[in-house]
């Protein structure tokens, strides 16, 4: 019954000086709208990465070389692998064989949905007359696609029988197919283009035209865009001179597998044999599992340090609530005494000047949640992630705001709680 | 003075200082002596810092005397601690100051219904009471307004309204007419009489009117911190 009128008196109080309540709660709405805003950016950068973690896969399993000195390095960032690592000492004895992902295969028949391998020959440029692209050449097996979804436009992908027959085909992307053929994709079709990489030029037949998905991660958005294209893996072999093996592979498991990093400590197991007599290198797996779990950690720990920094602001911002609060008390000071001699308790002035820094501190809360949801959406919006609220913040920052208000506003409420009623009536 | 009345204030000896800082005090009251039936109409009359309003502090329990002894209504006030006497003042003080003193933003209803909030009587009741008082001092046609749009006779009997809200049996008045015109403080002065007669409140009026005092069951005189003279005023009887 009490705290109802102490909340209407606590509104007139704080509604008969607008402004300076505004300005008080400016340091709240501050704070707190910084700390949600940082929290919208981080929730949706987190979602949009995971969607694009589950776009390339949760069953995939990366596996592939890693370099043994680099052991620590790598198990802190845990998205390295060979190729990446700096290939140049890799020799003929450290790459996986052909022989061992059979039997890897073999061994884990009912765990591999497939075995997806692209070798990547560089960068190159696709010709037709005077028009030309930027490439960057994919030599594939036929299992690839299960690994990667790529959305076929027109024609087909590359299969068993091209591989086999060193079949001089390529799949090529439609931002190519529009620049090289400025027409549909079914017009790329079955045409011959030049690729021109590692200094030959060579013809290629096109058999079929992807999707090309502008990616999270890709910053090149020009028109001279390079797209990847795909060719088959036997072919791209000839191209660089070379039989030896792979660095990398990715491991596509079967749907029905509950948990994917052990199966893929599983693989690493099957390797060990292979490579105990190594010094250089070993194998090592990575699942999107635990790219999307380091990733997460790298903003959380971002955001936990910029929120701690707009912390600082909140804390200016309840020192402000304090002042405010004891010059309203000393303004107050004979309705203080009135109510005193009306009959109210110490405690009940005490609980009418908290609840009044209380909805000071809310109302800036509140102020400051739909602020930094905004700039948060408007920040995303410009990043180009679709904006996330971070509920759980939101709760956090209300149930935040309202403790500053009782701590900051403890201490002038007990001062007005503790005044002499025939001083304070005989306050001028 | 008659047997067998109840009586409401005892003050005895009571002595009060004000400490400006080392060795600065000043002593306002030296030495007190004065006892106040039920249902008596007092005036304290004197001149400005003869000590009046220190002792209207004491005897409204809102101020405490360094020595002496003061009981309200049987009750020892100088043993008492702040959280009973805020009862006392709640329930058994009805205080009418000079300047009004009503709760800016709230309405003249709200005001005569906060010594009753505190009191924790339930809203309906609190509202009937209210409206009824404000009836009593002709004030019932504008309970709605604020402080700030009433006239200062009309905030006064606002006032006496709260004052009157937790039905207490002492009136304590600092100069309720001090700052109104005469009409206006004729209209109060009758509301006292009424609440004195006709409900048999015991009514401690300070002032510095000889008129008004005149119009009191017993004249009070206060010079430089003494009660100077004690008169029974039989025509008022």
């Amino acid at each position: 019954m009490l705290i109802i009128e102490n909340i209407k008196i606590a509104f007139g109080a704080l509604l008969s000086g607008k402004m300076r309540s505004l300005l008080t709660m400016l340091g709240i709405i501050i704070g707190i709208g910084s700390v949600i805003a940082i929290m919208t950016v981080s929730s949706s950068l987190s979602s949009s990465i995971s969607d694009s973690f589950q776009e390339m896969g949760a069953n995939n399993i990366t596996t592939g070389l890693r370099k043994l000195e680099q052991e620590e390095s790598v198990k802190a960032n845990g998205m390295k692998f060979g190729a990446a690592a700096g290939n140049s000492n890799i020799e003929e004895k450290d790459l996986v064989t052909d022989e061992m992902l059979a039997g890897l295969r073999q061994e884990f028949q009912d765990k591999i949905d497939a075995i997806a391998i692209s070798e990547n020959t560089g960068s190159g440029t696709a010709m037709k007359g005077n028009a030309s692209a930027n490439i960057s050449i994919n030599g594939i097996n036929d299992e690839y696609f299960a690994s990667s979804k790529t959305t076929l436009l027109a024609g087909r992908r590359i299969n068993a029988s091209d591989i086999k027959g060193n079949k001089k085909v390529i799949m090529v992307s439609d931002k190519l197919a529009e620049s090289l053929f400025n027409g549909s994709n079914e017009s790329a079709l079955a045409q011959k283009i030049v690729v021109y990489s590692n200094g030959k030029y060579e013809d290629f037949y096109i058999i079929g035209v992807y999707k090309y998905e502008e990616n999270t991660f890709s910053s090149d958005s020009s028109s001279n865009i390079t797209t990847t294209a795909y060719i088959p893996l036997s072919v791209a072999k000839e191209m660089v001179h070379s039989d030896k093996g792979y660095s990398q592979f990715t491991v596509v498991t079967s749907k029905d597998i509950e948990d994917v990093s052990l199966f893929s400590e599983e693989i690493e197991q099957y390797f060990q044999p292979y490579y105990t007599g190594n010094q250089d290198y070993g194998i090592s797996t990575s699942t999107m599992q635990s790219m999307t779990e380091s990733m997460y950690s790298m903003i959380s720990t971002v955001s936990v340090a910029v929120s701690f920094i707009a912390g600082i602001s909140l804390l200016v911002g309840g020192i402000g609530v304090m002042n405010i609060m004891m010059v309203s008390i000393t303004e107050r000071t004979r309705e203080i005494g009135t109510r005193k001699a009306l009959g109210a308790k110490n405690s009940s002035i005490r609980l009418q000047f908290i609840t009044e820094s209380v909805i000071l501190c809310l109302l800036g809360g509140i102020l400051g949640i739909i602020t930094g949801f905004i700039l948060g959406a408007i920040a995303a919006h410009i990043l180009g992630y679709g904006a996330a609220v971070p509920l759980g913040s939101i709760v956090i920052s209300v149930g935040f705001s309202m403790a500053i208000g009782v701590f900051f506003g403890y201490y002038p409420a007990n001062k007005a709680a503790q005044m002499n009623p025939a001083e304070a009536l005989r306050y001028e | 003075m008659q047997k067998g009345k109840r009586i409401i204030i005892e003050l005895k000896d009571i002595v009060k200082k004000y400490y400006l800082g080392k060795p600065n005090e000043l002593e306002i009251l030296h030495g007190i002596d004065l006892q106040v039936e039920k249902g008596e109409f007092v005036s304290i009359v004197g001149e400005s810092g003869s000590g009046k309003s220190t002792l209207m502090n004491i005897i409204g329990a809102l101020d405490k005397p360094d020595s002496g002894i003061y009981n309200l209504d049987g009750i020892n006030i100088c043993n008492t601690k702040e959280k009973k006497l805020s009862g006392i003042r709640n329930q058994k003080i009805g205080f009418v100051f000079q300047t009004y003193n009503l709760v800016a933003r709230t309405s003249a209803i709200a005001n005569v219904e906060l010594p009753m909030l505190y009191n924790g009587i339930p809203k309906a009741e609190r509202h009937r009471r209210a409206e009824e008082l404000l009836e009593l001092v002709g004030m019932k046609d504008r309970m709605l307004h604020k402080p700030e749009e009433l006239s200062g006779g009309q905030k006064q009997r606002v006032a006496i309204a709260r004052a009157m809200a937790n039905d207490p049996g002492l009136l304590l008045a600092d100069e309720p007419t001090g700052a109104l015109d005469s009409a206006s403080g004729r209209n109060i002065m009758d509301i006292f009489h009424h609440f004195n007669k006709e409900r048999g409140k015991t009514v401690l009026l300070i002032t510095h009117s000889k008129e008004l005092a005149y119009e009191t069951g017993r004249i009070v005189t206060l010079f430089d911190g003494r009660i100077t003279d004690i008169r029974r005023n039989m025509a008022a009887c």
